[in-house]
């Protein structure tokens, strides 16, 4: 490792660590050629997927909130240097930890019944900003992406897909909820050919996969029947639950919707890896349902 | 024909109490139906968010008997767009607490055959327990 | 029997415990402890489990080594001025003034049927047996009621992300005494889980061991039948002789 990278504190979620390995992977390999290098917190846990949402529930901040103290921790214990920034991956991780944030920055009460429950940690004192990876590569302009791209996407067709974690609600989003384009300017600085598809930010369908499999398979059909429409060969997801969703789903959308074409879903660092010409870029698709092979193969951006 | 609406210190204790767990002032919204519209579940749902909304207002506890609460994938398009500043993610999610926490799941997990569950992500159980379980 | 003693031989008898034979006259230090609400007077230096003896009550079930292995007898208790609801084993847990106390020796568990030959080694198994681990809310109060000071809500989420190497180390010493499972608000059975993660760690993380396997082709080749034989032919007394003179490890 470089020793001028930046090193940050990095919170996988326990999807990346299974299901969705190629995300962290393809991510990890591309922060350490951007010049950061990305240190998994010592010891984390789940950070509960879903912001919980009623006014007097505090139970459900703690899982979020002790995450944030092993940031402190590794501050206090020297593996980190006064560095704050918590770096997320997932959409998920990323929305339920920046909300618990901010909830206890403005409110400092329900901050100390949470410090106090949690009386054998450390007092959380509300230092850490939980960053979507997305925003440390937006920050970086689009010349330090771009000068890195060995293998260019030219002539791919990407659809980025944004969902809803990163976009909403308005005070955490990371982009305007409307029309956002940070995926976008990412996929663009690769040399891809950025496809818009109007459906980009409509909601897969999330955990209702477990119970209401029939409406994700419509709202997956909406989704990815218009990024083919519009010409997209793949689309990029920057979420493992949306990316099963958008993936392992269309084996039930095509049975709905026998005429539904098959489009591969891959996340943003996968695409990200194999413009950078780096390893884990031409592996790890073998997690797809719809497989990207065939198409990469036939654009000679991975070997035959 | 006219009807006449009665509203009595039951229904209003039922609004209290959906404002309080939610945080949000109910009576706020005026009926103009941009979250319906912009619902991605809408077409499932049994009353659309701007009904729930109206049943909520009215104190009509009837509305936790709806599948839209349900529904709710929580995905903040409702409370992005809403014009009246309302957070309806939140008050689906009081009132899908209110029938949480007298221990009644809306799920039963043993339901669930064991090879799909082995299939779902992580990501995806956990959510779903949190929205589904109390 | 009872109605040939006097008054005072009664209230002389009624003051030594049967159980724990301590005799109430050579006791300097006394405590007082509350048992499902009823106070007793107890010697100070007893354990939960021998001042509740003392104090008259017995135990058929709930109760084990007494030397803090089996789980058996699991107490939940606070003491006077504290709101911590603390927890421990009997068998292992001093009585102290003011102590307010009962047994909790079996924790109600579901445990599915599986068998680990027919699981693959990720996440999933936990999911397909065990899915309400997806409830964890990371409170904390397994680890904090764990008389083993095991770092139980790590070895939960390790279980969540599929780490079954920190699962198998962090959950070794689990006695399996339940009361992790009785204070879960999530309703998760820890040890459960931990047992499972256990058997698939053995199964599928470990190297299958050489001398192991050697060992067991040199039995069903034979190698010890004779020895074996021998041994089952030796008079009792003489095994007796060998037993004690055995080769024994250092304790």
């Amino acid at each position: 490792m470089n020793s001028n990278s930046v090193r940050l504190p990095y919170y996988p979620g326990c999807t990346l660590k299974t299901a969705a390995s190629s995300f962290e992977i393809s991510a990890l390999a591309s922060a350490e050629a951007l010049g950061m290098e990305l240190i998994e917190l010592p010891r984390w846990n789940c950070c509960g997927t879903v912001f919980s949402l009623t006014d007097d529930d505090l139970i459900h901040h703690i899982a979020p909130i002790r995450n944030l103290i092993r940031v402190q921790e590794m501050n206090r214990d020297g593996i980190l240097d006064n560095e704050n920034r918590l770096v997320t991956l997932c959409s998920m991780c990323f929305s339920t930890l920046k909300r618990a944030e901010l909830l206890v920055r403005e409110n400092p009460d329900k901050l100390k019944t949470i410090n106090d429950f949690m009386y054998l940690e450390d007092d959380y004192n509300g230092d850490v900003t939980v960053v979507h990876f997305l925003e440390l590569l937006r920050d970086m302009g689009r010349e330090a992406i771009s000068e890195k791209v060995k293998r260019p996407l030219t002539g791919l067709k990407v659809a980025p897909y944004y969902g809803c974690m990163m976009l909403r609600p308005k005070e955490v989003g990371i982009d305007d909820p409307e029309e956002p384009t940070i995926q976008g300017d990412l996929l663009s600085a690769l040399g891809a050919e950025v496809v818009y598809n109007p459906y980009m930010k409509l909601c897969c369908g999330s955990y209702q996969t477990m119970n209401e499999k029939d409406a994700v398979v419509r709202l997956v059909h909406d989704i990815l029947s218009h990024a083919r429409a519009d010409g997209a060969q793949v689309v990029a997801t920057s979420c493992p639950l949306c990316a099963f969703n958008l993936d392992k789903r269309q084996k039930e959308v095509k049975e709905t919707y026998p005429d539904f074409e098959e489009i591969p879903v891959l996340y943003f660092t996968q695409l990200m890896a194999l413009a950078f010409g780096l390893e884990p870029g031409f592996s790890g698709f073998d997690q797809n349902y719809v497989s990207v092979e065939p198409l990469f193969k036939d654009r000679q951006l991975i070997p035959e | 024909m006219t009807s006449r609406l009665v509203i009595s210190s039951e229904n209003e204790e039922f609004l209290a109490r959906v404002n309080e767990l939610s945080g949000q002032v109910i009576t706020l919204c005026d009926q103009c139906g941009t979250c319906s519209a912009s619902c991605p579940m809408v077409d499932e749902m049994d009353v659309t968010p701007s009904q729930m909304m109206r049943m909520v207002q009215l104190g009509q506890s009837e509305v936790l008997r709806t599948k839209a609460m349900w529904l709710c994938a929580s995905c903040f398009t409702c409370t992005v767009r809403c014009p009246r500043g309302l957070d309806l993610s939140r008050v689906a999610e009081a009132l899908r607490q209110t029938t949480l926490r007298q221990a009644a799941d809306h799920i039963n997990i043993n339901a669930i055959p064991r090879d799909e569950l082995a299939a779902l992500p992580q990501i995806a159980l956990v959510a779903g327990m949190r929205k589904f379980t109390g | 029997m009872k109605s040939e003693m006097s008054i005072m031989e009664r209230i002389a008898e009624a003051a030594r415990s049967v159980t724990t034979g301590v005799d109430a006259g050579s006791v300097e230090h006394w405590v007082t402890i509350y048992v499902m609400g009823k106070g007793y007077r107890v010697p100070a230096d007893l354990t939960i489990l021998t001042a509740m003896e003392y104090a008259g009550y017995r135990f058929v079930r709930g109760v084990g080594c007494r030397q803090g292995f089996c789980g058996a007898c699991s107490t939940v208790y606070r003491k006077e001025g504290d709101y911590k609801l603390q927890t421990g084993m009997a068998c292992q847990t001093r009585v102290e003034d003011g102590m307010y106390m009962e047994q909790k020796p079996f924790a109600p568990a579901a445990k599915p049927a599986y068998n680990i030959a027919d699981e693959t080694f990720d996440a999933a198994v936990f999911l397909r047996f065990y899915p309400e681990v997806a409830r964890c809310v990371s409170c904390n109060t397994c680890t904090k009621s764990c008389p083993q000071d095991l770092e139980v809500m790590d070895y939960v989420q390790a279980a969540i992300k599929g780490d079954f190497e920190s699962l198998a180390e962090g959950s070794f010493d689990c006695i399996q005494c339940g009361l992790c499972a009785i204070r879960c608000p999530a309703e998760i059975v820890q040890y459960n889980v931990a047992q499972l993660g256990r058997r698939m760690f053995g199964r599928y993380g470990h190297p299958v061991p050489e001398h192991l396997t050697g060992r067991l082709e040199e039995i069903q080749a034979g190698k010890f039948d004779e020895e074996m034989d021998q041994l089952t032919r030796t008079p009792i007394e003489q095994l007796e002789v060998l037993y004690a003179g055995r080769e024994r490890e250092a304790d």
